[in-house]
């Protein structure tokens, strides 16, 4: 390395005095420009020190002068929102379910915070707008197990269906009558024909009549003897076209043999009283409100 | 200028060494002492404990499959976030692990409370097939993970591995491992007061909809159903966490 100053001849520059086969380097310096835009963010970021949050020290950290922190900065946010949301949430707390219709502002507020609101936590079971998925059932139709008024809705949201977060949780408990040996298979395989008979399926009409006593003895209580189901026992109709799992032969069989079961978690404590009676509203509106 | 005495510290091999030893301090101690801040920087919150047998091994399932290069566990402080997830999340609930679940990536949605939104049942139906009830996801299906039986003789080691890295797994927790992973699967658990003690707010019963075995699926689920659950809410004060 040599520490000799060499001036290029062709530009006037100094070279740094490295040379590969004769080629040399020239010193050029950074640009002024960029090097005042360096030292100005050098001295930037010292201001940055001050006023912000930075190092931590033996006792906590450096606030900064301005005392800002992420978490304070979310705190104001919602409490701006709640202060904007406000004038709305006071008269959702003050109205029952059931009057919110009468307001039509109320209504409209509550009709696009409730889709949202199901958007994120209900479509991912019951589907977009509410269409349902095999063992979550749709809440476009008029088929309700658990009762499809407003107060209905909301209490089946509130508390929600075999959840283990709600004491007060609906709850019903079909028994395995396979499972369980409650019923031998050929007893089931009756039994089902007699529910399809119900919708004018039923394959075996022997088997069906046998079935019916079978039915008269085990489901009747919950599902009704005609089997109209019973919302008070969230027990399904079993006489419509609309089944949670499959009303085919083979789905039938299943249910009875190892019944089914389905949970829905409890929203109360997850979301507040007046989000579930905007959630309320918008599912009562999807088509099947009683 | 001082940049010109380069000259000098190169080729002096003393001072040299010194340059280099000095300039490694300061990054140490820039990348070190932070960390000596930690439980300045972690919440006093109720309710955060390590995580059960059962949850432990559905977590190192998360992690061995990837989940975190789609879902992040970190609900940032933020309108939309906060609003779509709830509550920001906060240091103390990531604190017991290791390593932590933050991901900086979401293809998928935030998981750090997915913990009791949906059913074991949808859980089950969305691992299998996500198309099945989300139409419009683009998740793969991990239908293995019913049918693989769960690899959990190791689990007490485990625990005392995580023991060593500061999880404050008791001696009690380590030697009743194993069969507080299989009880947290059945029914049984939510009647057991000491594995109640010993795991609150943990989810219990058959996960994957077939009691006869225990699956990847159910420990894989019973983690998912504990995510966003554990700190009580009602007895923790923002104002005094503020930073």
């Amino acid at each position: 390395m040599s520490t000799h100053v060499e001036k290029d001849k062709v530009t006037g520059r100094e070279t740094t005095g490295h040379q590969w086969d004769g080629i040399k380097e020239l010193n050029t310096p950074l640009p002024s420009w960029w090097v005042y835009v360096f030292w100005v963010c050098v001295i930037w970021s010292i201001g940055y020190w001050v006023v912000y949050p930075s190092f931590p020290t033996a006792h906590g950290y450096l606030k900064g002068v301005f005392g800002v922190t992420e978490r304070s900065k979310i705190e104001e946010t919602m409490a701006n929102v709640a202060a904007e949301r406000a004038p709305y949430m006071e008269r959702l707390a003050a109205l029952d379910v059931d009057q919110i219709a009468n307001d039509s502002e109320l209504l409209n507020f509550s009709m696009a915070g409730g889709k949202a609101i199901f958007a994120e936590n209900c479509a991912p079971c019951h589907g977009t707008g509410g269409v349902g998925n095999v063992g979550f059932p749709s809440l476009q139709d008029d088929a309700w197990l658990w009762g499809g008024t407003l107060d209905d809705i909301s209490h089946t949201i509130h508390v929600g269906i075999r959840s283990s977060d709600n004491d007060d949780t609906r709850f019903n408990d079909m028994p395995a009558f396979g499972k369980d040996g409650i019923l031998s298979q050929a007893e089931i395989s009756d039994v089902v024909q007699h529910v399809l008979s119900f919708s004018g399926r039923a394959t075996d009409a022997a088997a069906a009549e046998r079935g019916a006593v079978i039915f008269a003895d085990n489901c009747a209580a919950c599902h009704g003897e005609n089997g109209k189901g019973i919302v008070e026992m969230g027990a399904p109709n079993l006489t419509d076209n609309i089944w949670l799992y499959g009303g085919d032969q083979a789905t039938l069989i299943q249910t009875v043999t190892n019944a089914r079961r389905g949970v829905m978690p409890a929203w109360e404590g997850k979301l507040s009283d007046e989000t579930i009676k905007m959630l309320t509203v918008y599912v009562h509106s999807l088509g099947g409100g009683q | 200028m001082l940049l010109k005495k380069h000259h000098f510290l190169e080729k002096n091999v003393f001072f040299l060494t010194l340059g280099i030893f000095l300039t490694i301090i300061i990054g140490g101690i820039v990348e070190i002492v932070p960390l000596f801040t930690m439980e300045q920087t972690i919440e006093k919150v109720d309710g955060v404990r390590p995580y059960s047998p059962l949850e432990q091994a559905g977590r190192n399932i998360y992690i061995r499959e990837g989940c975190y290069n789609c879902h992040s566990q970190m609900i940032r402080p933020f309108r939309d976030e906060v609003e779509r997830y709830g509550h920001y999340s906060l240091a103390a609930e990531s604190m017991y692990d290791h390593p932590f679940q933050w991901g900086s990536k979401r293809t998928g949605p935030d998981l750090a409370r997915v913990g009791g939104k949906y059913s074991n049942a949808w859980h089950v139906a969305h691992l299998d097939d996500p198309r099945s009830v989300v139409p419009e996801s683009i998740m793969p299906g991990y239908p293995f993970l019913a049918n693989t039986e769960l690899k959990f003789d190791d689990v007490a080691d485990h625990l005392k591995t995580l023991r060593m890295v500061g999880v404050p797994y008791t001696d009690e927790q380590i030697e009743d491992a194993l069969a507080d992973l299989h009880l947290q699967a059945t029914e049984d658990a939510a009647y057991d007061d000491g594995f109640l003690a010993r795991y609150p707010k943990a989810a219990t019963g058959d996960f994957d909809g077939n009691p006869e075995k225990l699956t990847e699926m159910d420990a894989l689920i019973a983690y998912l159903q504990v995510l966003g659950r554990m700190v009580d809410f009602t007895t923790y004060d923002p104002s005094k966490n503020l930073r």
